[in-house]
């Protein structure tokens, strides 16, 4: 049984079509712990010392965001440079974090193909991931593939919905210990593990 | 009195004040003093230019301790009258009493019969509320515990006016002029009822004063402030004033009790502002000229004919009242230096006992003989109080009291001279949040305050304290505001910090200046005085409520959070444009400008350009682009 911990940064989840859905199927899930920053720190003073407990109180890191300007929203950013502490999660003392898994589940509008080198985005979305690679990496964590919505300027309702039970089917195998190392290591994305049809994913 | 000599005397009173009083301000002797060297100037003493006139100008300038207590009384809200009821009955009753048994058996003492005594007594336990608000209100030391209870005794005072007017008749010795003496001064519509009729008539009079207040007089005042002619308003202001006087002479009651009264009833209404406005200069003028007149009604010549007697009184009369009030401070529980002002400040005798000195020779209580020498000694003691506060203040507080210009006790020896970056004058409840933060931060802050009691507690916690008038050159350089970098000036009263502004100005042109404004209005003088740095004082609270509602009505707290600091900078934006065009509409009165003011504000708001929203995390636009292109290539697998 492994504790997940949902790390949340929309700054106006009211506005969001994908996100909101995917809240709304983390909510009431065992072993999940959903924590959204923007409703916990609108001031941005994050509260460091109770960030690190509720690190430590779990085994499974997600950053869930939308995937501005091919980064994270602000806030991700400021949780990172205040609760990641040298000492604490990374340097020679710094072993809190060790042997976590981490990863991100982002959304993004511009479709999957336009994350290729051949695509307007040139960069495949793995490569535009690698300060979180590497962040995880620095604090002895293991970084797994994102889950990720694409082309969700062109998603309708239901593919929307059919992708959230996606992810609740991600985070219930997560938390019950059915994707091994082996397995996430095998493939690109997490939303592989738990296939589509695929007429959602054209 | 012929017009040229009307002129001729209004002359020489604005002259010897227009001269006088700022001199006076200028050495720092307080405009008080400054109206009383005027009269004792112009009197018959020194130029001789206004002669036995000057009590009648006194009497009709007691008008103005009528509008004082009508300014007085609108600043009063009835919840904070209610919390001052012990102290008015207790202390102010206690003040009364007593003092009216000590100075009577005095003078029962020097021979006087008994009836005359206690004449003696009532009148001479007053003190003069004129005077002493001028001073302390000048002294911004109003809201200290002194000067709350000053002002409760003082108030209490003028309602002890009434049963004492009311048993003077009987206090007669001399049977003759009994009736002569009662017609003469108290002849009114009620004088000839029955004595339960007549307080019958009392209370519906004071019901009348409530009622009309609240359910008459502001519709009026709405009416005439519709006319739009600003000189019909003030003179609806000063008909209110004169007329609520008239009915409470009528009545048998003070006149400043009553329009104290009224002032509180209408403490509330939307007009508060404005009828204040409009008062104002006419209760300065008429106080100011009370003043003057006292300064020329003491008889210099009855002075020099036995000064010693007459000094003695005097000396011997301050000190009685000083004593009496003294031990009832300490009854009551007062700080030292608290208590030492309180009882500087009453012990002098009150304009009112004039009038009962004529009444009383009249009504044939007194002789002639007595009461001039006594209207005499009540002159100087009414020009002695200023000079007293003033000994109080630079002498007996700097050297005895426990809030001297003084350090913290500082152990080591070189922490003496810890120069703090920053002072904080006022250390009210908006100057202490600042401290206690700065504080916390070891932000060396220096704090001057007029609270002597607060004083004394902070140096106990080991703050840089000084105590006094932060507007006063000498004490701002005792705090070292030559070498401080910044000072905040927190003080209450509105008028002391545009005053501590030209000091600064002034002397301190290296100082940044951090000033809180209590509204809008006050933001707008601050910042035509110049000040970069104004905060009002409930903008930021108001906001924060304003967020959680919006928190409570389910809204994003990023949201709700965002839109409050949005909502800030467009207000702060509209301050600023506002107070330029208001400078251009001076002649506006405050309370009819803030309407249209927030008309203004509120026609701003509805427009919307003031509350850009962000739009660089919305997607609509994006998705109709995608879509679109989608559309025109038509193509099934572009995805």
């Amino acid at each position: 049984m492994s504790r997940i911990l949902i790390l949340f940064a929309h700054p106006v989840l009211e506005k969001s079509r994908v996100q909101s859905r995917l809240v709304a199927h983390t909510q009431h899930l065992e072993g999940v712990t959903f924590h959204d920053l923007y409703e916990a720190y609108p001031d941005f003073d994050i509260d460091v010392k109770k960030e690190q407990q509720l690190l430590l109180e779990h085994d499974i890191i997600i950053w869930q965001h939308p995937f501005y300007w091919y980064s994270c929203p602000a806030i991700i950013k400021q949780w990172l440079d205040l609760v990641l502490e040298h000492g604490w999660a990374y340097g020679s003392k710094g072993k809190m974090l060790t042997g976590k898994w981490a990863f991100n589940v982002i959304t993004t509008g511009g479709a999957a193909k336009a994350y290729s080198p051949s695509g307007h985005n040139r960069f495949t979305i793995r490569q535009l991931l690698a300060p979180f690679d590497q962040t995880a990496y620095l604090c002895n964590m293991q970084y797994l593939p994102p889950f990720a919505i694409m082309g969700t300027h062109r998603l309708n309702t239901a593919d929307i919905e059919l992708h959230a039970v996606q992810y609740e089917q991600l985070l219930v195998a997560l938390h019950n210990d059915r994707i091994s190392e082996a397995e996430w290591k095998s493939v690109t994305y997490l939303n592989d593990l738990i296939p589509l049809p695929q007429s959602v994913m054209d | 009195m012929d017009q040229n000599s009307f002129l001729f005397q209004a002359t020489v009173f604005l002259a010897a004040a227009v001269i006088m009083v700022p001199l006076a301000k200028r050495v720092g002797l307080g405009s008080v003093l400054g109206y009383l060297l005027a009269g004792i100037a112009i009197g018959p003493a020194v130029l001789g230019l206004v002669g036995d006139e000057s009590q009648d100008i006194m009497h009709f300038a007691e008008f103005g301790v009528v509008m004082m207590l009508f300014i007085i009384g609108l600043e009063l809200e009835p919840s904070l009258l209610w919390k001052l009821r012990k102290p008015i009955v207790l202390l102010g009753g206690l003040q009364v009493l007593v003092s009216s048994i000590v100075i009577g058996a005095l003078a029962l003492a020097f021979g006087l019969h008994w009836k005359q005594s206690l004449a003696m007594g009532m009148m001479l336990s007053l003190s003069s509320t004129a005077i002493v608000l001028q001073s302390l209100n000048e002294k911004g030391l109003m809201k200290t515990d002194a000067g709350q209870s000053s002002f409760a005794v003082l108030l209490f005072q003028d309602m002890a006016v009434i049963p004492m007017l009311a048993l003077f008749p009987l206090l007669a010795v001399n049977g003759d002029a009994h009736t002569n003496g009662h017609n003469n001064h108290t002849e009114t519509w009620v004088s000839h009822l029955p004595g339960w009729a007549q307080t019958l008539v009392l209370l519906g009079a004071v019901a009348a004063i409530v009622i009309a207040g609240r359910y008459l007089v502001r519709p009026l005042l709405r009416t005439i402030a519709k006319a739009r002619l600003r000189e019909v308003f003030t003179a609806t202001a000063l008909l209110l004033v004169t007329g609520i006087a008239v009915l409470m002479i009528q009545v048998g009651l003070s006149p400043a009790l009553g329009t104290f009264l009224a002032g509180v009833v209408l403490a509330n209404s939307e007009y508060k502002h404005e009828l204040e406005s409009d008062i104002e200069p006419f209760k300065g003028l008429l106080l100011g000229l009370f003043f003057i007149a006292v300064g020329a009604s003491i008889d210099f010549t009855l002075l020099a004919a036995q000064p010693g007697l007459i000094a003695g009184l005097v000396v011997a009369l301050m000190a009685v009242k000083f004593l009496v009030l003294y031990f009832l401070g300490r009854f009551f529980k007062m700080g030292w230096d608290q208590n030492m002002l309180f009882a500087m400040a009453l012990c002098q005798v009150g304009e009112f006992a004039f009038v009962l000195f004529s009444f009383s020779q009249q009504g044939g209580i007194l002789p002639r003989s007595i009461t001039d020498v006594m209207v005499a000694v009540v002159a100087i003691s009414m020009a002695l109080t200023p000079l007293v506060l003033l000994l109080n203040e630079r002498v007996i507080m700097p050297r005895f009291g426990q809030c001297k210009v003084a350090m913290p006790p500082s152990r080591e020896p070189d922490a003496i001279e810890e120069d703090n970056p920053v002072i904080i004058a006022g250390f009210g409840h908006f100057g202490n949040t600042i401290g206690r933060f700065l504080r916390a931060h070891k932000i060396g802050t220096t704090i001057l305050d007029i609270d002597s009691d607060r004083v004394d507690f902070l140096r106990r916690m080991g703050f840089k304290v000084y105590y006094g008038d932060a507007s006063r050159y000498d004490l701002l350089r005792a705090a070292g505001a030559d070498k401080a970098k910044i000072i905040i000036i927190a003080l209450e009263p509105a008028e002391k910090r545009l005053e501590l502004i030209e000091t600064i100005k002034k002397h301190f042109p290296h100082l940044r200046m951090l000033v809180r404004a209590t509204n809008r209005y006050d933001a707008y003088d601050l910042m035509n005085a110049g000040m970069l740095h104004v905060y009002r004082e409930t903008i930021d609270t108001s906001l924060r409520v304003g967020i959680d509602v919006m928190k409570l009505l389910g809204y994003r707290a990023y949201t709700a959070q965002r839109a409050a600091r949005t909502f800030l900078k467009y207000d702060e934006s509209k301050l600023k444009q506002l107070a330029a065009i208001r400078d251009k509409e001076e002649y506006i009165v405050a309370a009819r400008s803030y309407i249209e003011e927030l008309e203004r504000l509120l026609q701003a708001d509805s427009t919307g350009d003031g509350f850009r929203v962000d739009t660089g995390w919305d997607e609509e636009s994006l998705i109709a682009e995608v879509r679109a292109r989608e559309a025109a290539h038509n193509s099934p697998d572009h995805s």
